[in-house]
C-alpha cells in the first residue's frame, strides 16, 4: 500500500499538502483577514495561517475553548500551557511513548504531534472527561483495583489507549491488546498491573 | 512507656493486607498534579529554556546573549558557565532564557552567540589498554573545581580526600567560592583536613585511575589447588533513568526574600538547603512543594544546575515563576546515567563444586567521576581473592544512584562468572548455588528457603537442560538464576499526627510518594494503630512546611516513615486515652482502639464511637510527633537486610538474534510488610525494568561527535507491553519475616534480573553473551563466535 500516507494527511489538515504545493507555486496577490490571510492558488482562495498567532477553536471535553495560537502550537502544548487541562503528559514529544495520548472523534492520538489548528472543529477528548465527575470509569476502577499505576506520568495515557481498544473490540483477543497498547510507555513497569486490569474490565463489560 | 511495637499478626487488620494504592483515583483519572502540570496562579508562567553544550569537552571562550536579551517576550537571560571554564560533556548548561512562551525561549537560545574552544574527548567505556590506568595523586584546585562541577557524589569524593588527600592549602576563600559552586559543608570539612601531598606526575591526568587492588587469603594457591578454572568476560553498559516526568522545576519569589519551587524531586525536606546558598537566601526562606512525581529512580535526589538557573531567572524577571522542564534529549543526555562496569573474572572451584577463589579485573565508567567499583564478587565472600578495578573518566555526562547503585552491575559480573562455573562443571545452576550458600553469610537460610520456592514457581527441576541442548529449529530456551541483597533500613524521618475534637485525624509528613505507596503506607500504619478506616486519615505530605523526612532512596522510606507514624499515632493514642478513661471508668491502660471505637480490653468492658472518644479531647487538638530513629522509645521498628532469589526462562531465535524473556520469578523478603498489593507491584515492576535493561537500554556514544546518539525513546528502548512475559511474585511472609520489622523494597527486586536473564540466553545458546543489553547484534556475535571456535 505505497500511497495510503498521503490521503489522510490531506483529509486532516486544513491547508493540505496539495494547496500547499499551490501555493508555493502560485504568485497570487493576497488578501489580509483578521489573523489569516487569503491567497488564491489554481483559481480557488485558499486561507493560509500564521507565522503569528490566529484564533484556534478546539472543542475539548464537550467545552469550546478559543485561543490565540501560533499555528506551530501543538494540541497538548495548547491544552497543557494555556488552557490547563493536565492529564495528556509531555514526555516524548515526538509520537514515540503514548503519554500524550488524547481522542481525536474517538480516535486515539498522540496530542503532541498534531497542532492545535489542525483538529479544529473535531471532537477531543482527554482522560479527564473518561470519569464522570469522581465517579471512575470501569476501565480506570480496574486500574486502579489492579494496581496498574507506579508514579502514574504515563497512566492516563494507558487509560485513554485502553478506552480506545475496548470501544473497538469490547472483547479484544490478546494480538489486539497488543496491537492496542503498542504505543504506550511505561518506566516503573505497570504493564504486569495494566494486563490484569485490561483482562478485568472485558470480562466485566466496560 | 507506651508499647510502640508493630501489632502481632493476629492483632492486624489492615497491615499485611492487599490494599490498593490511595493516589490511584487520582492518576487513572488525570486529576493528579505533576510537577509538569504546575500553573501558578500568581501571575503569568515563563518558559526557561537552557542552551547546551554540542561538544564533549570545550572551554567556554565567551557567551554573548545580547541578542537574546532584546528579543520581544524574552524577560530574562542567565550566563551559567564561567567564561574560561570547561565544559566536560555535551548537553552541558551554557546559558538560558525565560521568555513568554516556548517558541519564543526556544528562539532566544539560538540568538546566543558562544565561542568554544574544543578539546579532546573521551567517550568510549571500552577496556583500558594495558598499562594505562595510573595510581590517582592527591587533588589539585582544577581537580577539586572539576569534580563540584561534574557532580561527583559526596561519598565517593570524601573517599578520594580521605585516601589521596590534596596538593594545594585551600584558604578559606576558596573553600567559600567551592561552596558557591555547589561543594557541601562535609566536602568543605574534608578539604580543611586532607592530607597536603606534593603534586604527582606531569600534571595530565590519565582518564583512566587505579582503584586500590584488594587481595585476600591466598589466591595462587587457591587456583593452583583448583579442579576447575572458569574464566570469563561478563558487564553492563551505561543506560540512563529516563523518568518519564523530566527533571525540571517552576521557581517562583513571592518576594524579593522568599523563593517558592515546585520540583521534581525525590528529596523534598532537602531541596531548601540544596538551593540556599547559591541564590544567597536562608534554607527556610524556600518552600518546596510537589504532590506527584513522575519517576526518578535515583535521579532526583538534589536541586539541580537547571533548578537554580530557574530561580535566578525568576528573580531577574520579578519573581514571575519560570518553569524549565529538560526537553526529552537533554532528560536521556544530562539527568543521570547508571555507571557501566565490565570484568575479566576467573573463578577456581573443587570437583565437587565448592568455590574457592576469585579473580578479576573490572572496569567502567561513571562519567566525569569515573564511578564506582561494582562490590564482586557479590554476596558470595569467596575465601581467596584478588581484585583490580579502574575507573575510566570520560566525558559522556554524569551519573546518578540508579536503583540499588552498582548491584545489578555485580550481579551480572558475578552470577555470570558462577554460572559459566557451573556449566563447566556440568552442574545444574541451583545446584552450584546450593552448595556454596554458606558464602552467603547472614541471609543463608533465607535465599535457601527462596531457592526452593522459586524452583517450584518456575518448574525449574522439570524444565532445566544443560546448555544448548533445549533447541527446535532457530529456537534455542534456557533458563538461568540470580540472587541479591540490599539493605533497606528505615531513614530520619518526623511526622506530625493530630486527632481533632471533631474526630478527624490529621498527618503531616515531609516525606514523597515517588511512586512506590508511600501515602498508602503511611495511612495504612495509622490506620492500624487508631482502629480506623484508611479513609479516615488525612495526609499531607510533600511540602517543606511539614516536618522533614528523608529522601526517598536506598529503599529507606517505608521503615522510616512508618516508624515515624507508628510512634506518632501510639502517642496520640496514649493521650487520646487519657482524656478517655475517666468516661468509661478505666485506666488509659486498659483500653484499646478497634473497630472505631476507644473500649475496654477484653469482652465485658464498655466502649465509646471514635466521635464520642474525641469529644472528650476537649478544645485544644492532640498533636504528637513521631520519630526515626528513636532509641528512646524502642523498639527499633525498622530494620536492614534482605535477601531475593529470581529465575529466568528465555527463548532465543538464532536466525535474528532476538531474545523473549518468556517466564520470571521473583522471591523476595523484606520484613514486615505494610501493604501486600504494593510491595509486590514494587516486584513486578522490578523485573520489567530489568527486561527492558538486560534486553533493551544502553546510552549509545558516538565517539565521532562525543553525543549520545539516541536521546530519545525510539531509539532509547524502553520495555514495551509486548515485551512483559509472564510474571510471577512471591513475597516471604509470617514467621522469620514479619518480627523483623520494616525494610524497604525499592531497590532488591531490580538487581537480579539482568543477571537471571543473561544466564538464561548461556544456557539456551551452549555460550555468553558477554554484556548487557542483550542486542542481536550481539547475541549473533557470541553465536558466531562458538560457531568458529
Amino acid at each position: 500500500m505505497p500511497d495510503e500516507g498521503n490521503e489522510p494527511v490531506e483529509q486532516q489538515s486544513r491547508v493540505s499538502r496539495r494547496d500547499f504545493l499551490k501555493i508555493s507555486g502560485a504568485s497570487a496577490a493576497t488578501v489580509p483577514l483578521i489573523g489569516t490571510k487569503v491567497v488564491h492558488a489554481a483559481g480557488a482562495p485558499v486561507k493560509i495561517h500564521g507565522p503569528g498567532k490566529t484564533p484556534v477553536t478546539l472543542a475539548i471535553n464537550g467545552q469550546k475553548h478559543t485561543l490565540q495560537l501560533e499555528p506551530r502550537v501543538t494540541l497538548l502544548d495548547a491544552m497543557r500551557d494555556r488552557l490547563a487541562i493536565t492529564g495528556a503528559k509531555r514526555v516524548c514529544d515526538r509520537a514515540e511513548c503514548g503519554a500524550c495520548s488524547v481522542l481525536v472523534d474517538g480516535k486515539p492520538v498522540y496530542s503532541c504531534s498534531l497542532l492545535a489548528i489542525e483538529v479544529q472543529g473535531k471532537a477531543i477528548t482527554t482522560v479527564e472527561s473518561i470519569s464522570n465527575g469522581d465517579a471512575l470509569h470501569p476501565i480506570q476502577q480496574s486500574f486502579v483495583d489492579s494496581d496498574a499505576s507506579q508514579c502514574g506520568f504515563c497512566t492516563p495515557g494507558f487509560v485513554v489507549a485502553t478506552k480506545a481498544l475496548l470501544d473497538e473490540h469490547p472483547n479484544p483477543t490478546p494480538e489486539q491488546i497488543r496491537r492496542g497498547l503498542s504505543g504506550n510507555l511505561c518506566r516503573c513497569g505497570t504493564y504486569h498491573g495494566i494486563r490484569h486490569a485490561i483482562a478485568q474490565v472485558a470480562q466485566k463489560g466496560a | 512507656m507506651p508499647d510502640f511495637a508493630w501489632p502481632t499478626a493476629d492483632d492486624r487488620s489492615l497491615i499485611g493486607k492487599r490494599i490498593s494504592r490511595l493516589d490511584s483515583p487520582d492518576k487513572v483519572s488525570g486529576r493528579a498534579k505533576y510537577n509538569y502540570d504546575y500553573h501558578s496562579a500568581s501571575g503569568q508562567m515563563l518558559f526557561g529554556k537552557v542552551l547546551r553544550s554540542p561538544y564533549a569537552k570545550a572551554k567556554i571562550l565567551s557567551v554573548d546573549t545580547t541578542a537574546a536579551e532584546k528579543m520581544p517576550g524574552v524577560e530574562a537571560v542567565e550566563v551559567v558557565q564561567k567564561i574560561g571554564g570547561t565544559v566536560q560533556w555535551a548537553g552541558d548548561e551554557i546559558a538560558a532564557v525565560a521568555a513568554i512562551d516556548e517558541g519564543t525561549a526556544e528562539e532566544a537560545i539560538l540568538a546566543i552567540n558562544v565561542k568554544y574552544q574544543q578539546l579532546p574527548y573521551l567517550v568510549s567505556d571500552a577496556e583500558p589498554p594495558a598499562g594505562s590506568a595510573e595510581a590517582p595523586g592527591p587533588m589539585g584546585e582544577d581537580d577539586v573545581w572539576d569534580a563540584i562541577d561534574n557532580q561527583v557524589p559526596e561519598r565517593q569524593f570524601l573517599e578520594f580526600l580521605t585516601e589521596h588527600g590534596v596538593s594545594f592549602h585551600p584558604g578559606e576563600d576558596l573553600l567559600k567560592e567551592f561552596k558557591g559552586d555547589g561543594a557541601s559543608d562535609a566536602i568543605l570539612d574534608a578539604l580543611r583536613k586532607a592530607e597536603y601531598h606534593e603534586p604527582s606526575g606531569s600534571g595530565t591526568r590519565s582518564p583512566y585511575q587505579k582503584a586500590a587492588a584488594t587481595t585476600q587469603g591466598d589466591p595462587d594457591k587457591a587456583f593452583a589447588e583448583a579442579g576447575v578454572v572458569s574464566e570469563g568476560l561478563y558487564g553492563a553498559s551505561v543506560i540512563t533513568h529516563c523518568c518519564l516526568e523530566s527533571h525540571g522545576s517552576t521557581a517562583e519569589w513571592p518576594d524579593k526574600d522568599h523563593l517558592f519551587v515546585h520540583i521534581s524531586t525525590q528529596n523534598v525536606s532537602g531541596v531548601p538547603s540544596q538551593m540556599a546558598e547559591p541564590l544567597g537566601v536562608p534554607a527556610a526562606n524556600i518552600r518546596v512543594h510537589q504532590d506527584h512525581i513522575g519517576g526518578g529512580f535515583g535521579s532526583k535526589f538534589s536541586a539541580d544546575r537547571w533548578d537554580i538557573t530557574a530561580a535566578k531567572l525568576s528573580r531577574k524577571a520579578g519573581g514571575r515563576p519560570v518553569r524549565i522542564m529538560l526537553e526529552r534529549d537533554s532528560e536521556l543526555k544530562v539527568a543521570g546515567a547508571r555507571p557501566s562496569a565490565y570484568a575479566r573474572v576467573k573463578v577456581a572451584a573443587s570437583r565437587d563444586g565448592s568455590i574457592t577463589g576469585w579473580q578479576s579485573q573490572s572496569w567502567g565508567t561513571g562519567g566525569p567521576g569515573g564511578g564506582g567499583s561494582p562490590p564482586i564478587p557479590y554476596v558470595f565472600s569467596i575465601p581467596n581473592q584478588r581484585k583490580e578495578h579502574t575507573a575510566i573518566r570520560n566525558n559522556i555526562g554524569p551519573a546518578r544512584a540508579w536503583r540499588a547503585p552498582n548491584h545489578p552491575q555485580a550481579a551480572v559480573i558475578t552470577m555470570g562468572a558462577l554460572d559459566d562455573l557451573a556449566a563447566k562443571l556440568n552442574m545444574d545452576p541451583v545446584d552450584l548455588w546450593l552448595k556454596n550458600m554458606s558464602l552467603t553469610g547472614a541471609r543463608q537460610k533465607v535465599y535457601e528457603e527462596e531457592f526452593g520456592v522459586a524452583s517450584d514457581l518456575m518448574g525449574w527441576k522439570q524444565k532445566w537442560r544443560p546448555r544448548g541442548q533445549n533447541v527446535s529449529g532457530n529456537i534455542a530456551r534456557g533458563l538461568g538464576l540470580s540472587l541479591h541483597t540490599w539493605g533497606g533500613r528505615g531513614h530520619a524521618s518526623q511526622c506530625d499526627l493530630t486527632i481533632h475534637p471533631d474526630s478527624s485525624v490529621d498527618i503531616k509528613i515531609g516525606t514523597q510518594d515517588i511512586g512506590t505507596g508511600t501515602r498508602t503506607t503511611i495511612a495504612i500504619v495509622a490506620a492500624e494503630t487508631l482502629g480506623l478506616p484508611i479513609e479516615a486519615i488525612k495526609l499531607y505530605i510533600g511540602d517543606t512546611q511539614y516536618p522533614p523526612s528523608g529522601a526517598s532512596g536506598g529503599s529507606t522510606t517505608p521503615g522510616g516513615v512508618s516508624s515515624s507514624t507508628r510512634r506518632a499515632a501510639v502517642e496520640a493514642r496514649e493521650a487520646l486515652f487519657a482524656k478517655v478513661a475517666p468516661a468509661l471508668n478505666a485506666t488509659p491502660e486498659q483500653l484499646e482502639c478497634k473497630d472505631k471505637m476507644v473500649r475496654v480490653k477484653g469482652d465485658s468492658g464498655g466502649s465509646l464511637s471514635w466521635k464520642e472518644a474525641c469529644s472528650k479531647i476537649g478544645a485544644v487538638a492532640i498533636t504528637a510527633r513521631g520519630k526515626n530513629p528513636d532509641k528512646e522509645h524502642p523498639p527499633d521498628l525498622t530494620n536492614s537486610g534482605v535477601g531475593g532469589v529470581q529465575m529466568a526462562e528465555v527463548e532465543v531465535d538464532m536466525e535474528t538474534g532476538i531474545v523473549k524473556v518468556k517466564k520470571m520469578v521473583a522471591v523476595q523478603d523484606c520484613g514486615l510488610i505494610i501493604d501486600l498489593k504494593t510491595a509486590e507491584s514494587s516486584c513486578y515492576g522490578a523485573l520489567v525494568m530489568g527486561i527492558s535493561y538486560a534486553l533493551f537500554e544502553e546510552k549509545v556514544m558516538d565517539q565521532a561527535t562525543g553525543t549520545m546518539l539516541n536521546a530519545n525513546m525510539e531509539f532509547y528502548r524502553l520495555a514495551g507491553y509486548n515485551d512483559i512475559p509472564e510474571l510471577v511474585v512471591h513475597m516471604m511472609t509470617g514467621k522469620g519475616y514479619d518480627e523483623r520489622g520494616v525494610i524497604g523494597l525499592g531497590e532488591p527486586p531490580v538487581i537480579s534480573p539482568g543477571a537471571a536473564i543473561s544466564n538464561a540466553v548461556a544456557n539456551a545458546l551452549g555460550v555468553r553473551v558477554s554484556f548487557l543489553p542483550l542486542t542481536p547484534d550481539r547475541v549473533l556475535a557470541a553465536l558466531g563466535q562458538k560457531a568458529g571456535a
